[in-house]
């Protein structure tokens, strides 16, 4: 009781003593509750002072609802009209106060609060992207419900997937292994993903050509997946004696000792086919020009884009941005991923249209539809 | 034994869907207690990596071994690499991996250098992609032939001193016909993980799983 009654007379004499500003107001200061944040933190935005040249700093005052005493929180320049308090605890009530240090003068605000800092649940400054997952979701279910009906659903030919079949029988009638690659990416990496759904098609055809398929591996996860994958693929087609556990084996974490590796299983072991698929960096040409040189037929494909345009060089086949991920439904025929790429053909037309629209307001002067699309 | 095989696979199924949901729901979330847990699931995920990586390295000396004892063609390249791997190991575990110790030293003097050698590398291999890539066999081939020399020339001082505009026409050219086209890809490789990550979280893409 005692406590309240000292802050409320403490709380009246700053407001009674405070200096008015210019205008015959105190410095308005406003303090909320940062939004979108984890918690422990509250914004203080106050008046521009900065056409007054005698404003030297501002100094932020804090005092805990329950306390009788302001301190000294942070000091920013005369430029700035807002700061942001760190240091303050989530659920607990504070006042704030602003003084404005001038070259002959103080000036003060009047008390602002209470105010409590909490962290949000939503961050409401990414809603568009929910909204634009929420479309593509639906489209992409609605195209994976459409192919399970089974309805007939194009996808245009795409040469690079075409050519696996050619790149494995050319492997089959000169008697040489096919070396797979799927990079330096790790199973958390949706090219990873897609990497194994493809290892899957390839090794079923490996296995009925009984064709050697050599898979070094940068990750050891990666490497359990593809032995597994390779297993199934062999099991599949009613060969799983021909599976040979030892064909794909874990190298080293380095990035260029995989490629070292990498580029001596191909100089001494001469494979027919190199088939690179997954996430590449800077190994990429090394690899490529490697087997370019031991006159392999390459196929690559990888989502990294500065890559791309050294496996388009080097490869003969190479697949582009999404072509990599929607492989394992050009080769399995799944209607239920089929529809998914479908999905993803008709996002892509909704995506041309978006940049149509932006282009337009971009040329009226429309901002705030570009506005729509920042995420915070 | 089926009993077991749909466990095999549901259970990996119900662990993907969950923490498929759990990493895009966080995504929206800034309160701290989803900060926390996605922080756990990181930590989990680096304890997880060492158990994996020594995996990995029973399956290396394993591998080798036996290529040895069958005096497989190129043998000795695996007893090196053997010798490397167990010598490391031993150099780190008596006498530590810290500053002015012989693993440290090996480090910098054998395995930098030799990465640094292959690193090296790319530059002849860039020389000989280009040579491939640059031939004008067509006007397709000679326009990105004489594109790549605006760039090329662009990028270093001799570009600015033979004139100014050669710097500014890379620079537009990076910035806005070679922008546009790898935006575009772009475009595709984001709709293709978002199609890929949603076939997964639902379990219809569900190779990764492997044996039945």
């Amino acid at each position: 009781m005692l406590k309240s009654k000292i802050t409320i007379f403490w709380l009246a004499f700053l407001l009674l003593t405070s200096t008015v500003s210019a205008a015959g107001l105190p410095v308005k200061l406003k303090a909320v509750d940062t939004p979108n944040d984890k918690g422990g933190s509250i914004t203080l935005t106050f008046e521009d002072l900065s056409e007054d040249t005698t404003v030297v700093e501002y100094e932020i005052l804090r005092s805990a609802m329950e306390d009788n005493s302001f301190q000294l929180v942070g000091k920013i320049s005369s430029k700035d009209t807002k700061f942001i308090d760190n240091s303050v605890k989530d659920g607990v009530e504070y006042l704030y106060l602003l003084k404005v240090a001038k070259e002959d003068d103080v000036l003060f605000s009047a008390v602002f609060g209470p105010v409590t800092s909490g962290g949000q649940w939503f961050n409401t400054q990414r809603i568009n992207v929910l909204l634009g997952l929420v479309i593509c979701f639906l489209f992409i279910l609605g195209f994976i419900i459409y192919g399970k009906r089974g309805k007939k659903l194009y996808i245009r030919p795409i040469a690079g997937l075409q050519a696996v079949d050619n790149a494995i029988g050319r492997a089959t009638e000169m008697g040489k292994p096919i070396l797979y690659s799927s990079g330096l990416g790790k199973m958390d990496r949706v090219a990873t993903m897609a990497s194994m759904n493809i290892l899957s098609s390839v090794a079923e055809k490996t296995a009925e050509y009984n064709t050697p398929l050599i898979f070094p591996n940068y990750d050891p996860v990666v490497m359990t997946t593809a032995q597994e994958v390779v297993f199934e693929a062999y099991s599949k087609t009613g060969h799983p004696e021909a599976y040979d556990p030892d064909n794909i084996f874990f190298v080293t974490q380095s990035q260029f000792g995989y490629a070292a590796a990498v580029d001596g299983i191909m100089t001494r072991q001469l494979p027919a086919t190199n088939l690179f698929f997954g996430t590449f960096e800077a190994e990429a040409l090394i690899l490529a020009e490697t087997g370019n040189s031991v006159g392999a037929l390459q196929i690559a494909g990888t989502d990294s884009t500065i890559q791309l345009s050294f496996f388009i060089v080097a490869c003969d086949y190479t697949l582009i941005g999404e072509e990599l991920f929607v492989a394992s439904g050009y080769l399995t025929k799944d209607p239920q991923i089929l529809g998914s790429i479908k999905g993803q053909d008709f996002l892509k037309a909704l995506v041309v249209l978006l940049i149509l629209i932006g282009g337009v307001a971009g040329i009226l002067g429309w901002s705030w539809i570009v506005r729509l699309f920042s995420v915070g | 034994m089926p009993q077991e095989t749909n466990m095999q696979r549901t259970i990996p199924i119900i662990v993907c869907f969950i923490f498929g949901l759990f990493m895009l729901v966080q995504f929206f979330v800034p309160h701290h207690a989803s900060i926390s847990a996605y922080q756990t699931v990181l930590d989990w995920m680096q304890i997880i990596f060492v158990f994996t990586l020594l995996v990995g390295v029973i399956s290396y000396a394993k591998l080798n071994a036996k290529k040895i004892t069958r005096t497989q063609t190129g043998w000795g390249y695996n007893l090196i690499g053997l010798i490397g791997l167990a010598v490391m190991i031993i150099l780190g575990l008596s006498m530590g991996t810290g500053e002015k110790t012989p693993f440290l030293w090996m480090f910098n003097n054998v395995q930098a250098p030799m990465q640094s050698t292959m690193f090296s590398l790319l530059a002849f291999f860039v020389a000989s992609a280009a040579y491939r890539g640059f031939r004008a066999r067509s006007w397709e081939a000679g326009l990105l032939l004489a594109v790549a020399i605006v760039v090329m020339l662009g990028r270093v001082p001799l570009g600015n001193f033979i004139s100014h505009w050669i710097p500014d026409a890379a620079n537009w050219i990076l910035r806005t016909p070679s922008m546009a086209a790898k935006r575009g890809i772009y475009i595709g490789i984001g709709l293709g993980t978002i199609s890929t990550s949603l076939r997964i979280i639902l379990g219809i893409e569900r190779t990764y799983l492997g044996r039945k």
